[in-house]
């Protein structure tokens, strides 16, 4: 079904998840969307999907029913081609291209999301049961990682926090920890040990229900690429890319800090919160500067990421150059 | 033709096409825009890979030609140190200009604060020497057994670019340590007693020219 909607909504008007899942607006918008789709689809979807230059690449299908999204970036984006062919993704292979190339035995369908801890709705969910009563935003996010080269995503997903609460975590929860999908078979990668799997990572709680993280499903309007974490996905844009943990198939609510990957394999090097700070080097690079894809000149890094404004105030009395 | 006439006319100009090749394919791949979404990390990657590895090329000649007796050998070893101190050129080249973009400040921080740039820093500058050095005005000037002496760096710079590559690997030590492993055999060849049993491999009886020619040999 058409839940699509034209991309000159404000912020504002979005923001409201009633009025969005209200049926009977919804069903008379998709109506008039379905027939003005038949003569102009372009119009009609998020602004990202426009913009994507058409290229031999076999894509993901599109997503119906993205509305634009709070927080996004006016910079340009990335690349499909480039979004979906360089990055990390380990379970996959070391090499930047080695996602695209060894994730086509992955299979991100059927999905379950296994909820436990301190929460008073545990269970599996299904992928469609944790999605389904959220409306997919587009949020294009700046993302940066810690080797020191930066991108801008148009991530397709819903709002984290309220997703959360609906798992009713309960006064004991104090972090939530995610893990990857443990499936050698599929993820090539997992054969070999130089990081110990399942990738996990944590987040404290204020981190994880912060508006601006994302549990992202998509990407330029399209369902997630199995190279770019399928089917579903944390993005915490403040953050070092590395947090932002992909095919995510546990959740957990805990009252201690949980462990994190990167963390544990190199105490010194990765933080548990690894919040963006151009101040704090990479004991091995700095982290002054960085590579947007696209450019040939570094530019400067800012602090959060550039988002300061929505979590700086989660760390104000910390000292960020011990707790990085 | 003689033999010396065709390591002059053929061998020597095929190897030089030959060692450009790698650039080419760089250049080639910038023209029609096949670099990834990153080129200015893969012509980082590309032209410091290949620079240790004629490092490393360079170092495999003379135990190679101990073992084969391939006198001839020994007139393509110069073309190779230089191509590879061409490659390490271009290497810190992209950096200056590209990564750091003239800015001082930037690269003495990254000098004095990161270890592998130290590291390659260094083994940049231990090349320049090998690499004025390598005329034959300036073999004659500094007299062989010097000369020997000094280009006995090519060693530790060969260290130096493998330490450099692997200090900054995240996860996956498998390229840098196969690197390791190739210079560590380099290093036992050259220890003395194994040197004369890799010469004495060869037909006995040629033993004594192939340990003299070691001697002379530049």
């Amino acid at each position: 079904m058409l839940i699509r909607r034209p991309d000159d909504i404000k912020s504002s008007e979005i923001t409201d998840e009633s009025v969005y899942l209200d049926r009977r607006r919804f069903m008379r918008r998709a109506a008039g969307v379905a027939t003005a789709s038949a003569l102009a689809p372009a119009m009609l979807l998020p602004r990202s999907v426009s913009a994507l230059t058409t290229d031999s690449a076999a894509k993901s299908p599109l997503l119906d029913g993205v509305i634009d999204g709070p927080f996004s970036t006016d910079e340009g984006p990335t690349p499909y081609k480039d979004v979906t062919r360089y990055n990390n993704f380990y379970e996959f292979g070391t090499g930047k291209r080695d996602p695209a190339t060894h994730s086509g035995r992955f299979k991100p369908r059927p999905w379950k999301v296994k909820v436990l801890g301190e929460c008073d709705n545990p269970g599996d969910y299904d992928f469609d049961d944790i999605i389904k009563s959220h409306a997919l935003q587009e949020r294009i996010y700046r993302l940066r990682c810690v080797e020191a080269w930066s991108m801008v995503v148009p991530w397709v997903g819903v709002p984290l926090g309220p997703v959360l609460k609906r798992f009713q975590p309960n006064s004991k929860a104090k972090y939530v920890a995610f893990r990857t999908l443990f499936r050698p078979d599929e993820m090539p990668g997992q054969e070999r040990g130089y990081l110990d799997w399942p990738y996990v990572e944590g987040l404290r709680i204020d981190e994880a229900m912060n508006p601006l993280a994302l549990l992202a499903v998509g990407l330029y309007g399209r369902e997630l690429p199995n190279q770019n974490g399928a089917p579903i996905r944390l993005v915490v844009p403040w953050k070092y890319g590395f947090k932002s943990i992909k095919s995510v198939v546990t959740i957990r609510f805990t009252e201690e800090q949980p462990p994190a990957t990167w963390n544990l394999q190199a105490p010194g090097e990765y933080g548990f919160y690894s919040n963006v700070n151009p101040e704090v080097n990479h004991p091995r690079w700095s982290q002054r500067r960085e590579r947007r894809i696209g450019d040939i000149l570094k530019r400067d890094t800012l602090m959060f990421n550039g988002y300061g404004e929505q979590v700086a105030s989660m760390y104000s009395g910390m000292d960020l150059k011990k707790l990085y | 033709m003689n033999q010396q006439q065709f390591i002059g006319r053929v061998l020597k100009p095929a190897i030089f096409a030959l060692a450009l090749v790698p650039l080419a394919l760089l250049v080639w791949n910038a023209w029609i825009g096949e670099l990834g979404a990153n080129p200015i990390e893969t012509i980082t990657r590309e032209t410091g890979g290949w620079g240790l590895k004629f490092l490393i090329i360079t170092l495999f000649v003379t135990p190679l030609r101990r073992i084969s007796g391939w006198q001839w050998l020994a007139r393509i070893r110069r073309m190779l140190g230089l191509f590879a101190f061409f490659y390490v050129c271009l290497h810190f080249l992209t950096y200056l200009v590209l990564d750091a973009f003239f800015d001082l400040r930037y690269i003495l921080e990254d000098i004095t604060d990161r270890t592998y740039i130290t590291l390659g820093f260094t083994t940049f500058l231990l090349l320049i020497p090998l690499a004025v050095t390598s005329t034959n005005a300036m073999v004659r000037r500094l007299g062989g057994q010097r000369w020997r002496r000094l280009h006995k760096l090519a060693y530790v710079t060969a260290a130096g670019g493998v330490l450099h590559f692997l200090w900054q690997v995240k996860a996956d030590l498998r390229e840098p340590l196969i690197y390791m492993g190739v210079l560590l055999l380099l290093y036992l060849a050259r220890l003395p007693m194994l040197a004369d049993r890799l010469a004495r491999l060869r037909a006995p009886g040629r033993e004594e020219k192939a340990s003299a020619a070691r001697r002379v040999a530049i």
